[in-house]
């Protein structure tokens, strides 16, 4: 039996109300809002969040594969799914993919995942689907996007909700797309691309599927969909026979937005979150064709309850004061520089980086095997007792931590002033310094509890300088 | 209180000796030199060198030829001695470049004063400069990234490190933002005070609490006028023999002590660390008192120099060097301990705060005030009679410092 074995989702922390936008642009008010990514993230940290919150408790070094899915990876060239399963800490002989160029990208990955896993080629492989995308300010696309992230692992024991049909269906249109010269995702004329595009592909790859299952709307007791808006989808679920309200949950439009590629499995993520053993889900993504699956949960899915879900995640947010703070963290807008040293001078070394990503990337120290004090950076020579070359590896990523001490730095060089530093204390011993994200300058004491978090420290010379952050733990 | 470090045992059988050699009364420092410190658009790094230099020579009565041997401490201005050595003309002499952050300068007297006291040579040049204005931002500029720790795990600057020390002792001693904010106004204020007697200081302005409390942030709890100045500037020292120094002026200053503690940056990494002291000022600070026979410093130090990048600094400094009990600076500051006319006068020329900061160049400035008040040749901010001076001079940051501490004396 393949299928899902745990899942997970990402929304980040701010969001940016769609009334902003309009307000901005002299606009008539929208409902809603959206999920902004932090500038410090892009869709392989938002990937690392969600993975670490769908693999909590779970032994990574068991995990066979990692299949990354985004329309907007960091790199053009230089694989993101080799960057997370480093953080991750899989074996070195895992299957590592980038799957990318449609928002179907996602459901593409867990397909070819069910087949290695279906064929023997690896027991589980984790699918992490990410987007963070951009709509030409001024412009439906920017009103309607949100940024969000899901993962699921997919394996053959321990399952909690069981593949039971996959039916793909492709179809060349140019509908939604972006250039390797664009900046912001391009769409054709609105009516054109509903009608012929979403509407029409959906309604018939569904049709099919249900056929080919054996199965009617009546069957499934939850639906995620993929979809660019709310209206769309309603459209779509009203002629297909599904029930808006009680078969599909679309809280994600009004609170997240069209999350692109992470999209269909965020909505899984969802529908899981309140799904029991028995029923029945139907799953699709859109793009350039449309994939439809059909799974049954199990009873499994009580022991992967505790994960911070996408409820809890919708219900801690914290909203971005004013569309200009927007724009400058996704540098859209040139504002005058500080009068600070060129940022060319933190180019990263690709060397030093190759040697300290091997363990650093996950945030390992060592910790003594004579005296027993953990210690970051690795130190070859113990801190404490000062014996040399005796120290085992230790992880500090699933350590408590508080803040020992801050500072919020106004000098530092950022698109969102100013730069929290903090000296954070781990529980059982060590401490880093470390920025803190997430947070409200207000609202950072000495003591407050922080969890780290994996970001982009910064992007000079053509290199994302990918590090860890605390950031207050979400209430 | 740390003992005086003894040589360690570097062969079995080999003994160790109960105390090491002390520099104490061996060396002299018969000449000094510093330039006006702050914008300094109209000199070149050259013309700072030359102008210190020249006044240094004159100081003590010498001419370019009599120096045997020169250390040159700067962080920024280049690679190798040859930087001052052409300037400055000297003539084919051994030249030692010197580096060791904000502590530069000390470390630049340090290495002429041991090799003077080593006999192998008479009279040595300590100079200091940097030149950091022509930058044309704010702050210190960077070094290269691979060649620092922390270049991906924090992209903080120096004063955020600094003012982390301030979170970490209004934490540590239940002051809240007001009253350390307050506290610390008020060592910023005497500097400000004392830098207007001061005409080669960068800043020789009045200040007031008001404008202190109400000044931008630059890193939380610490505004404006709790950080020093970054300034161009230059200074030097011409030391010799304790027993020739009379042979080149009446009033020689005699160096009583000199060590410099590194710390192992083990406060980064060690919870133990409070971020309400430095452990490089306390140990290098003990360690100095213990080499200059000095029992009870508060009595003993008639002035002192210290290292106050940023306010909360200097108030760290008071406990370290064990002027104020621990916890209770701010008793002192509130009694005004440290003032000019106060039992223990700090920071006397305006200190870091507004003689400013041209890095390389702090440590022989400080020594240069100190020199200057143990002669009797402060003009309007003499302190009366004083008797040994101290010179703190930092480099690096809470956690991970290099401390230089110094004593001297006007008396053999």
């Amino acid at each position: 039996m393949t299928g899902i074995v745990s899942y997970g989702a990402y929304i980040p922390i701010y969001r940016l109300s769609r009334a902003e936008i309009a307000r901005a642009w002299g606009a008539n008010e929208v409902p809603g809002e959206k999920a902004v990514a932090n500038y410090d993230e892009d869709s392989l940290t938002m990937a690392v969040a969600a993975a670490m919150n769908c693999l909590r408790g779970i032994d990574t070094t068991s995990i066979e594969g990692l299949y990354f899915a985004s329309t907007t990876s960091p790199y053009q060239e230089k694989q993101s799914a080799a960057t997370i399963a480093t953080v991750l800490g899989l074996e070195r002989g895992a299957w590592t993919i980038d799957f990318s160029g449609s928002l179907r990208a996602g459901m593409n990955a867990m397909k070819a995942a069910m087949d290695a896993v279906n064929s023997g080629s690896a027991k589980s492989i984790l699918v992490c689907a990410s987007d963070v995308r951009l709509g030409h300010p001024m412009g439906s696309s920017e009103m309607t996007f949100g940024d969000g992230a899901a993962a699921l692992l997919i394996g053959d024991t321990g399952v909690i909700a069981e593949v039971e049909g996959f039916y793909t269906f492709y179809n060349e249109l140019q509908d939604v797309w972006r250039s390797g010269r664009d900046l912001f995702v391009r769409s054709g004329e609105e009516r054109f691309i509903m009608e012929k595009g979403y509407t029409q592909v959906v309604l018939e790859a569904v049709s099919t599927a249900l056929k080919r299952f054996n199965l009617s709307p009546k069957d499934f007791s939850r639906a995620a969909f993929s979809s660019p808006n709310s209206r769309q989808l309603g459209a779509v679920v009203r002629k297909l026979g599904f029930d808006l309200k009680t078969q599909v949950q679309d809280t994600l439009h009004s609170s997240v937005g069209d999350t692109g590629t992470a999209m269909s499995l965020m909505s899984l993520v969802a529908a899981l979150e309140g799904a029991k053993g028995g029923d029945r889900i139907l799953l699709t993504g859109y793009g350039n064709g449309c994939d439809v699956s059909s799974m049954k949960v199990t009873d499994e899915i009580e022991k992967v309850r505790d994960k911070p879900g996408i409820e809890r995640q919708l219900a801690s947010k914290r909203m971005i004061s004013g569309y200009n703070r927007y724009l400058r963290w996704r540098e859209l807008i040139d504002v005058q520089p500080p009068a600070r040293p060129p940022i060319e001078f933190r180019q990263p070394s690709p060397a030093a980086q190759w040697r300290e990503n091997q363990g650093e990337l996950r945030l390992r120290g060592t910790k003594c095997k004579r005296c027993g004090t953990p210690q970051y950076p690795p130190q070859r020579i113990c801190m404490s007792c000062k014996t040399k070359d005796e120290f085992e590896y230790y992880s500090f990523l699933d350590k408590k931590a508080k803040v020992f001490s801050f500072s919020h730095d106004y000098v530092m060089e950022t698109v969102d002033p100013p730069v929290t530093v903090t000296v954070v204390d781990f529980e059982g011993g060590g401490r880093i310094m470390c920025d803190m994200t997430d947070r409200n300058p207000e609202e950072t004491t000495v003591g407050m509890p922080v969890e780290m978090t994996f970001r982009r420290l910064y992007y000079v010379g053509g290199i994302y300088n990918y590090w860890w952050k605390c950031r207050p733990v979400p209430s | 209180m740390v003992e005086m470090p003894t040589s360690t045992i570097i062969r079995p059988g080999m003994q160790r000796r109960e105390k090491v050699e002390s520099i104490k009364d061996k060396v002299a420092i018969v000449g000094m030199g510093c330039i006006k410190f702050g914008e300094n658009w109209d000199k070149s790094i050259d013309d700072m060198m030359i102008d210190a230099a020249y006044e240094a020579y004159e100081d003590a009565g010498i001419e370019p030829s009599d120096i045997q041997a020169a250390w040159f401490g700067s962080v920024w201005a280049g690679e190798t001695g040859q930087i001052m050595a052409a300037p400055l003309k000297l003539p084919y002499i051994p030249v030692t470049h010197t580096e060791n952050a904000c502590a530069t300068g000390s470390e630049a007297l340090r290495g002429a004063c041991y090799a003077v006291a080593s006999g192998v040579c008479d009279v040595a040049l300590a100079l200091g400069v940097e030149k950091l204005k022509d930058t044309g931002f704010m702050g210190l500029p960077q070094t290269r990234p691979w060649a620092t720790w922390s270049y991906r795990l924090t992209t903080q600057t120096p004063p955020a490190v600094f003012a982390m020390m301030a979170t970490g002792y209004f934490a540590k001693y239940g002051l809240s933002h007001e009253e350390g904010k307050r506290l610390l106004a008020q060592i910023s204020v005497k500097s400000h005070h004392n830098a207007t007697l001061n005409p080669k200081a960068h800043f020789q302005r009045e200040i007031t609490i008001e404008q202190v409390l109400n000044a931008p942030m630059v890193a939380y709890p610490l505004g404006l006028f709790d950080c020093c100045g970054v300034s161009d500037g230059a200074a030097a020292a011409i030391v010799t023999r304790a027993d020739m120094a009379k042979s080149f002026r009446a009033d020689p200053i005699y160096v009583k002590a000199l060590q410099i503690c590194q710390g192992p940056r083990e406060g980064f990494m060690n919870p133990a660390y409070d971020f309400a002291h430095v452990e490089e000022t306390c140990r290098g600070g003990a360690a100095t008192y213990a080499e200059a026979g000095v029992k009870n410093p508060r009595e003993e130090i008639s002035i002192a120099e210290v290292h106050d990048c940023f306010s909360i600094t200097e108030l760290t400094i008071m406990e370290d060097l064990q002027f104020s009990p621990r916890g209770r600076a701010g008793e002192d500051i509130e009694a005004g301990t440290f003032t000019l006319e106060g039992k223990l006068p700090v920071n006397t020329d305006g200190g870091l705060k507004c003689f400013g900061h041209p890095v390389g160049a702090s440590g022989l400035r400080m020594m240069y005030e100190v020199y200057k008040q143990l002669q009797g040749k402060a003009g309007p901010r003499q302190v009366k009679n004083p008797r040994l001076g101290l010179t703190h001079n930092q480099g690096g940051e809470p956690g991970a410092a290099t401390v230089s501490v110094v004593i001297v004396g006007n008396e053999l």
